[in-house]
């Protein structure tokens, strides 16, 4: 590697790839390394949480926007804040909550930036009642190919808006980002759990449930078997007012005093996660979270793994990959059964299954929800095996007219692409349009054929 | 395992000081006032690009209801550097209360030697600009009978070495000259601090082999460590604290030997 090139991956380790790398500290600088001048292909990235190598340019040049880190204004009577797209939802959170604002919607770790929420289009808990984050958006500052610089919305340039919005840094650099904030009573949220015996009987759950709350999700143990397949923990969560919190919060609804966070110290020389610690974890989790409600902060319940920095870090060297998968409200049920059976007979052992319900599809041209239901599951990296399952699971997924996010894909091939995601068309003629001669190129994108 | 000064007192401040930021633009200063605001300190940020001072001052603003005001030295006015502190006194109501300079200037001067050019433009950058501010603030507060100085010099100048002497003379000049200021406003219980940072991350080292070292730090952590030390009112500010023992090695070798290295 010569000066300048690092070694890069998504957020599950692996594929490993070398881009050479540049890092602007202002918005001048950023659009300064656009120009054509620099030569070869070239992929944003923002603090690197997708888990596959959407955020990689293997051999390329990659361009890390993690010190576009300003915000520029905000409006306290509409909520609406303008800042560089480097900046993170921890930094927006950090500065906003104390003063009664929080997200609209808001992916399950802060550590992701503006631009990653929009070039993603993420969703959070509340999909089956608010969208995803790119509903919340009214304004995306592009940089394009040529170097120009483009603001987009729904009324200005909508066919790059709406490409951009989920477009995984396809369409240009996104330099800033204008998006609404949405007032909170507290930073509490009053959470419901229940413990539901199969999967018929979360899915029902939610069905009775998710309208009277504002956030639904169910933690689905992959270890159980035959008629106790599916069955989980459901917590819907809705706004804590201040006077559900605990006495010592009452009168300061928004202070969370600074919880540490606790770094996983090395990487294992292999995963710890075996099928035994997995099984073990998962009886003790089914087991001790009873039905009942809780008060819990906003950090505990929205984002359980930011705690640990670097818990990536347990699958050992190899790494792993999270399975993130899509099915419309119709096939669901069916759906969701053959994906699980598959995953529990591969004897694949899954950490985390999270179950989330989603609502109508905002737009956005490769954005992945419309109503139905997400499942997403950690898998750890074994060479030779996980392809297999992985076409296994992609099988069941276009048999059930479902899809894969593309935030968390490290694995999938073209076809399978083009198959689940009908859009596609669309979003290449306007890619062509303002990137004709495909500066903008990802490892990913180049696997999934975007060419 | 910061090293912690024996005869250290924090400076005298009111409850919103005003400190003046020369070469706010740097990513150091940046972080470094991002620190100031959270306290509810005031600021001029100050450097020769208004507009980019803009968006910091916005950044900052937004963040916290403080007063952040910008002062714009223009490259072409040679005499930017000798009004920039009567400037600051004048944009705030009351003055200011402490000055940190942040702005320097890196030349690589590995394969080539400078032109005169170069040679006169980083003495009068990393020196000369800085020694007239920091002179001229001396005198505002010794007047004014409290606050701070701090600067950041760099481990550059503690000894000279073939690729940036240059560089490394112009900062050792700023320690000494920092030094001076110092040891006469001591009496007065004006702290002066000397930043002495190794290398750090930031535009000013990017696409040199230090970019990639090991010992190289986060911005973060090096305006982490500064603020600390400002508060604190300590004299010389190693950062990160690895430095210290590193430039003590350098320091005492002997010349015969230290000319032969490559460094
Ligand atoms: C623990 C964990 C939980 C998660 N939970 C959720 C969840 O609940 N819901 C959800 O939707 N996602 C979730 N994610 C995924 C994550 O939200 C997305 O992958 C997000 O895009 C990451 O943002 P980032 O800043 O890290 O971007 P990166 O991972 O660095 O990049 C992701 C994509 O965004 C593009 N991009 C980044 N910055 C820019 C820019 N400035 N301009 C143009 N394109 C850009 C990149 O090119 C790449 O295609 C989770 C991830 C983790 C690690
Ligand atoms: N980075 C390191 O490894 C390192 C190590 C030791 C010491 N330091 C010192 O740390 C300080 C801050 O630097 P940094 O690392 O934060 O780098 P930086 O982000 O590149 O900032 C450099 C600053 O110096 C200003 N500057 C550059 N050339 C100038 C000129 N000719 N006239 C006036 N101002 C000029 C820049 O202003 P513009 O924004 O307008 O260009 C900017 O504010 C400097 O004094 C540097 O010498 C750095």
């Amino acid at each position: 590697m010569s000066a300048g090139e690092r070694s890069l991956a998504g957020w599950g380790r692996q594929p490993r790839t070398v881009g050479s790398v540049s890092e602007p500290t202002t918005l001048a600088v950023a659009r300064e390394s656009i120009a054509p001048a620099h030569g070869g292909s070239l992929i944003p990235r923002g603090l690197g949480r997708a888990y596959g190598d959407s955020a990689c340019n293997d051999h390329g040049r990659v361009v890390v926007c993690e010190r576009l880190d300003r915000f520029r204004s905000f409006d306290p009577r509409t909520g609406l804040l303008e800042a560089e797209a480097g900046t993170s939802l921890d930094a927006i959170i950090r500065t906003f909550l104390p003063r009664g604002w929080f997200l609209p919607t808001t992916p399950g770790t802060r550590q992701v930036t503006l631009g990653g929420a929009v070039a993603a289009d993420v969703h959070g808990k509340n999909h089956h009642h608010r969208g995803s984050f790119g509903g919340f958006v009214d304004v995306i500052e592009l940089c394009l190919a040529d170097g120009s610089v483009v603001r987009c919305s729904r009324d200005q340039h909508p066919d790059l808006f709406f490409a951009t919005l989920g477009g995984m840094g396809l369409t240009g650099l996104i330099l800033a980002v204008t998006f609404r904030l949405v007032p909170v009573p507290s930073a509490w949220v009053n959470v419901d759990y229940r413990r539901t015996r199969d999967l018929e009987h979360t899915l029902a759950t939610f069905a009775e449930h998710d309208a009277r709350y504002e956030h639904s999700v169910a933690w689905i143990d992959c270890m159980a078997r035959g008629r106790r397949l599916g069955r989980s923990i459901a917590m819907h969560g809705s706004e804590a007012a201040a006077s559900d919190l605990p006495v010592p919060w009452r009168g300061r609804p928004w202070d969370l005093s600074v919880r540490r966070a606790h770094t996983f110290p090395f990487t294992p020389p292999c995963s710890l996660l075996s099928p035994t610690t997995v099984r073990i974890f998962n009886e003790l989790f089914y087991h001790s979270h009873g039905s009942g409600r809780r008060v819990v902060d906003i950090h505990s319940y929205f984002y359980p793994l930011d705690g640990i920095h670097h818990w990536n870090r347990m699958y050992g060297p190899s790494g792993f990959i999270q399975y993130q998968a899509f099915f419309p409200r119709e096939s669901s049920h069916a759906g969701l059964r053959r994906l699980l059976g598959e995953i529990v007979r591969s004897g694949a052992a899954s950490f985390l299954a999270v179950l989330k319900s989603c609502g109508p599809a905002d737009g956005a041209l490769l954005s992945y929800l419309e109503p139905g239901h997400t499942l997403a599951l950690d898998i750890p990296y074994a060479r030779g095996t996980i392809d297999d399952l992985c076409h296994r699971l992609d099988r069941i997924l276009l048999d059930h007219g479902g899809r894969l996010y593309l935030a968390k894909d490290a694995m999938m091939g073209p076809t399978t692409f083009r198959a689940m995601y009908p859009r596609l068309p669309e979003f290449l003629t306007v890619k062509r349009r303002y990137d004709p001669n495909h500066l903008f190129s990802s490892s990913q994108s180049r696997r999934l054929g975007i060419e | 395992m910061p090293f912690r000064p024996l005869f250290s007192h924090p400076p005298k401040l009111p409850s919103h000081p005003v400190i003046l930021v020369v070469g706010a633009t740097s990513l150091i200063a940046r972080e470094l006032c991002r620190r100031f605001a959270a306290r509810g300190w005031r600021i001029v940020l100050a450097g020769r690009r208004g507009d980019a001072l803009e968006e910091i001052a916005a950044d900052l603003r937004v963040r916290w209801p403080i007063e952040v005001t910008t002062l714009v030295l223009s490259p072409q006015d040679p005499g930017a550097a000798d009004e920039c502190v009567a400037r600051a006194n004048a944009a705030v109501a009351g003055g200011i209360d402490g000055v940190v300079v942040c702005h320097g200037k890196l030349i690589q001067e590995e394969d080539r030697f400078l032109s005169p050019r170069e040679i006169r433009d980083l003495i009068d950058v990393n020196f000369t600009t800085a020694a007239v501010i920091l002179g001229t603030a001396a005198a505002h507060l010794e007047q004014r009978g409290g606050g701070f100085l701090a600067a950041i010099s760099s481990v550059a100048g503690d000894r000279g070495r073939q690729s940036n002497y240059n560089y490394g003379a112009a900062k050792a000049g700023l320690t000494a000259y920092l030094s001076g200021l110092r040891n006469r406003l001591a009496v007065k219980g004006i702290p002066v601090l000397t930043i002495k940072p190794g290398f750090v991350a930031t535009p000013m080292i990017a696409g040199t082999p230090a970019e990639d070292s090991v010992l190289t730090a986060t911005p973060r952590r090096v305006a982490d460590d500064i603020d600390r030390a400002i508060l604190r009112g300590a004299d010389i500010l190693y950062t990160p604290w690895y430095w210290r023992p590193i430039l003590l090695i350098i320091r005492a070798l002997p010349e015969a030997v230290f000319k032969r290295l490559r460094m």
